[in-house]
């Protein structure tokens, strides 16, 4: 069966006044019908900017210099306005971090809600609402038809949030792009938010590309897992894979720095030293070679994905001699 | 289940419920509080009902000689007659409506204009915001009076000219004011979420970015409306605004060229003269109580 979602090759680049970056370096992936990939990694190493070029949102100074996005077969990359507008918010959707921004504040969510409906199908205004009504009850909004005449500011931020996803799965997309949804969120209304997306995405069958720097909601939530580092893919596989045998070790420091309810109470929590590099592209050999307590002369050389069976890779020279032994770094 | 609601609704102690009131209370609530810009309100409201029944109020009809020429305030004349005797206190009104329908107008154009030219620009960015903007510069730098009182010359003045020489001339500065309102909107989130929904553009533009901007667009116009009633009275004082004999108040004043109406005969220049700054500065201070009342990040 072919791939709901095919990413080859994408390459993001902004300009600026000081020169163009490559922002997302040749990165490959897959999203299947029904699936959950998660994208992990820092802030500034390229996650939401991979969502938004597959989204075509790049705002002014970016733009995709090479690869492709092809979804349900189709190019994306290659479609005019028109013809993004027919797929955006009917069948590929996305849902941003902030609810506190994503909601219009001159209008009631009732409202908002229903002209995402009406822009996507015949229905009239009143089978609409109707349906708008009938979506907000799924997303466990309270008093789904009273809650239709709220505007934005009266909601709580969970509220929100249940309104945007009520607003992206008003057409049945088949694809959710979700960039952090609970970010902007504390820890109860997490759960809860991705335990809604999680049951909404069994009923409908619907894939879901989660990007987080949260290694728990991962583990929670995905079938496969992408490790993002300074613009390219670092590391992927099956979740369970990924996280019970970690080989690159920035997956294995990120790991690391999630506290455990079994740690002993000595145990510190151990950072990564260091920060993302900002200006990556330039960096020929391994991208996270100057935090990395494994660095060996052959870092410094480019870095290809090595295949460590069971549709796991990493990029990284090290750990793939050290498997080929026998041995970890 | 309604009745119900409405008893919940009058439990509430009067005051107390300021998060559940409408964003049109707020603003009206807070208005009221500019007691400077309530009078105005009121000044403003008596000057355009008294311009809007002039045929009714007019004790005389405003072209037509009604008396002796040039004679004082009388009990007969309110506000005297004058060079020619026709009756000043019904010309004021005919006047008055004529000059509020100029600065209304070419208030009304320029807004089309400076917000569809600002919403583009704004929106689309690159080459289209900067042949816009660089064209909104030029305008904006030319000597103002000198260019409406050219275009008045190419094309005959008459108040439908007048209207659309004034409408076109004073559009930049809504243009600048939606376009850095636009920069900002569209790399709002919801902005980009309508984007995501796959809403049309036009859906964006116009039901997505504009409604956020209409504060900042309505404080704008009231000064532009100001001015532009400013405008007329000056070109027809020059006399190349409204012709006569349709009085306008830019028109009237045209009396107090002479030396002799200036320091003899008050009552030709006063009134038109007071009734433009009451206008004026009416129109001003609403617009000022209207940019506090509708700042929704003014608290309270």
């Amino acid at each position: 069966m072919p791939h709901l979602l095919e990413v080859h090759n994408l390459t993001t680049a902004f300009t600026g006044d000081y020169g163009t970056h490559t922002t997302v370096d040749h990165i490959d992936f897959y999203v299947d019908q029904g699936e959950v990939v998660c994208i992990v990694g820092e802030s500034g190493c390229g996650k939401s900017v991979t969502s938004l070029s597959i989204m075509g949102l790049l705002g002014r100074g970016g733009a995709v210099t090479d690869g492709s996005v092809f979804f349900a077969g189709k190019n994306i990359l290659s479609m005019t306005e028109q013809e993004l507008d027919r797929i955006r918010g009917n069948e590929l959707t996305m849902i941003f971090q902030d609810p506190l921004t994503s909601l219009n504040p001159l209008f009631t969510i009732g409202n908002q809600i229903t002209e995402s409906i009406r822009a996507h199908t015949d229905l009239t205004r009143k089978e609409a609402k109707e349906r708008a009504v009938d979506l907000l009850a799924q997303v466990g909004m309270p008093e789904a038809q009273e809650a239709m005449k709220k505007y934005p500011h009266t909601l709580s931020g969970g509220m929100r949030q249940r309104a945007m996803i009520a607003m992206a799965l008003s057409c049945d997309p088949k694809l959710l792009i979700a960039d952090e949804p609970t970010t902007a969120l504390d820890v109860t209304i997490q759960a809860q938010i991705m335990g809604l997306l999680n049951q909404l995405r069994r009923e409908r069958n619907m894939s879901m590309i989660l990007i987080t720097h949260d290694i728990g909601l991962v583990a929670n939530m995905a079938d496969r897992v992408l490790v993002m580092y300074a613009g390219q893919i670092i590391e992927e596989g099956n979740a369970d894979e990924l996280f019970a045998n970690p080989r690159h070790p920035y997956t294995k420091a990120l790991l690391n720095t999630v506290p455990s309810i079994r740690d002993s109470a000595d145990r510190k929590l151990q950072a990564i030293p260091g920060m993302v590099p900002e200006r990556y592209d330039d960096i020929a050999g391994c991208r996270f070679a100057d935090r990395c307590p494994h660095r060996t002369g052959a870092c410094d050389g480019p870095q290809l994905l090595y295949s460590f069976g069971k549709g796991q890779a990493a990029r990284c020279v090290v750990a793939a001699n050290g498997h080929d032994r026998g041995e970890t770094p | 289940m309604k009745k119900n609601r409405i008893d919940e609704k009058n439990k509430k102690p009067p005051g107390t419920d300021l998060a559940g009131e409408s964003y049109l209370h707020m603003v009206f609530r807070r208005f009221r509080r500019h007691h400077l810009a309530a009078v105005s309100l009121i000044v403003l409201g008596v000057i355009v009902c008294a311009a809007l029944l002039s045929p009714v109020i007019a004790p005389y009809e405003p072209n037509e000689i009604a008396g002796p020429f040039a004679q004082a305030p009388s009990r007969d004349f309110w506000l005297g007659t004058d060079q020619i005797g026709r009756d000043m206190f019904s010309r004021l009104l005919y006047a008055t409506r004529i000059s509020l329908l100029v600065g209304v107008m070419a208030t009304a154009i320029s807004t089309v204009i400076g917000v569809l030219l600002g919403l583009v620009a704004g929106y689309f960015g690159g080459l289209a915001d900067m042949i816009i903007m660089r064209f909104t510069d030029m305008v904006m730098s030319f000597p103002y009076i000198l260019l409406v009182l050219v275009a008045a010359a190419i094309f005959r003045p008459g108040l439908w000219n007048i209207i659309l020489i004034l409408g076109f001339v004073d559009w930049p500065g809504i243009a600048r004011l939606v376009r850095g309102n636009v920069l900002g909107l569209r790399e709002t989130n919801f902005v980009k979420g309508s984007l995501v929904a796959g809403m049309p553009l036009r859906h964006i533009l116009f039901s997505e970015i504009l409604p956020n901007t209409v504060a900042p667009i309505l404080v704008y116009a009231t000064s532009v409306l100001a001015l532009s009633i400013l405008d007329e009275a000056a070109l027809s004082f020059l006399g190349q605004g409204v012709q006569p004999p349709t009085a306008s108040l830019g028109n009237m004043l045209n009396g107090a060229q002479s030396l002799t109406v200036l320091t003899k005969q008050p009552w030709l220049w006063l009134p038109p003269g007071l009734v433009i700054v009451c206008i004026v500065i009416a129109i001003n201070f609403i617009g000022d109580a209207l940019r506090d009342a509708l700042d929704p990040n003014g608290g309270r």
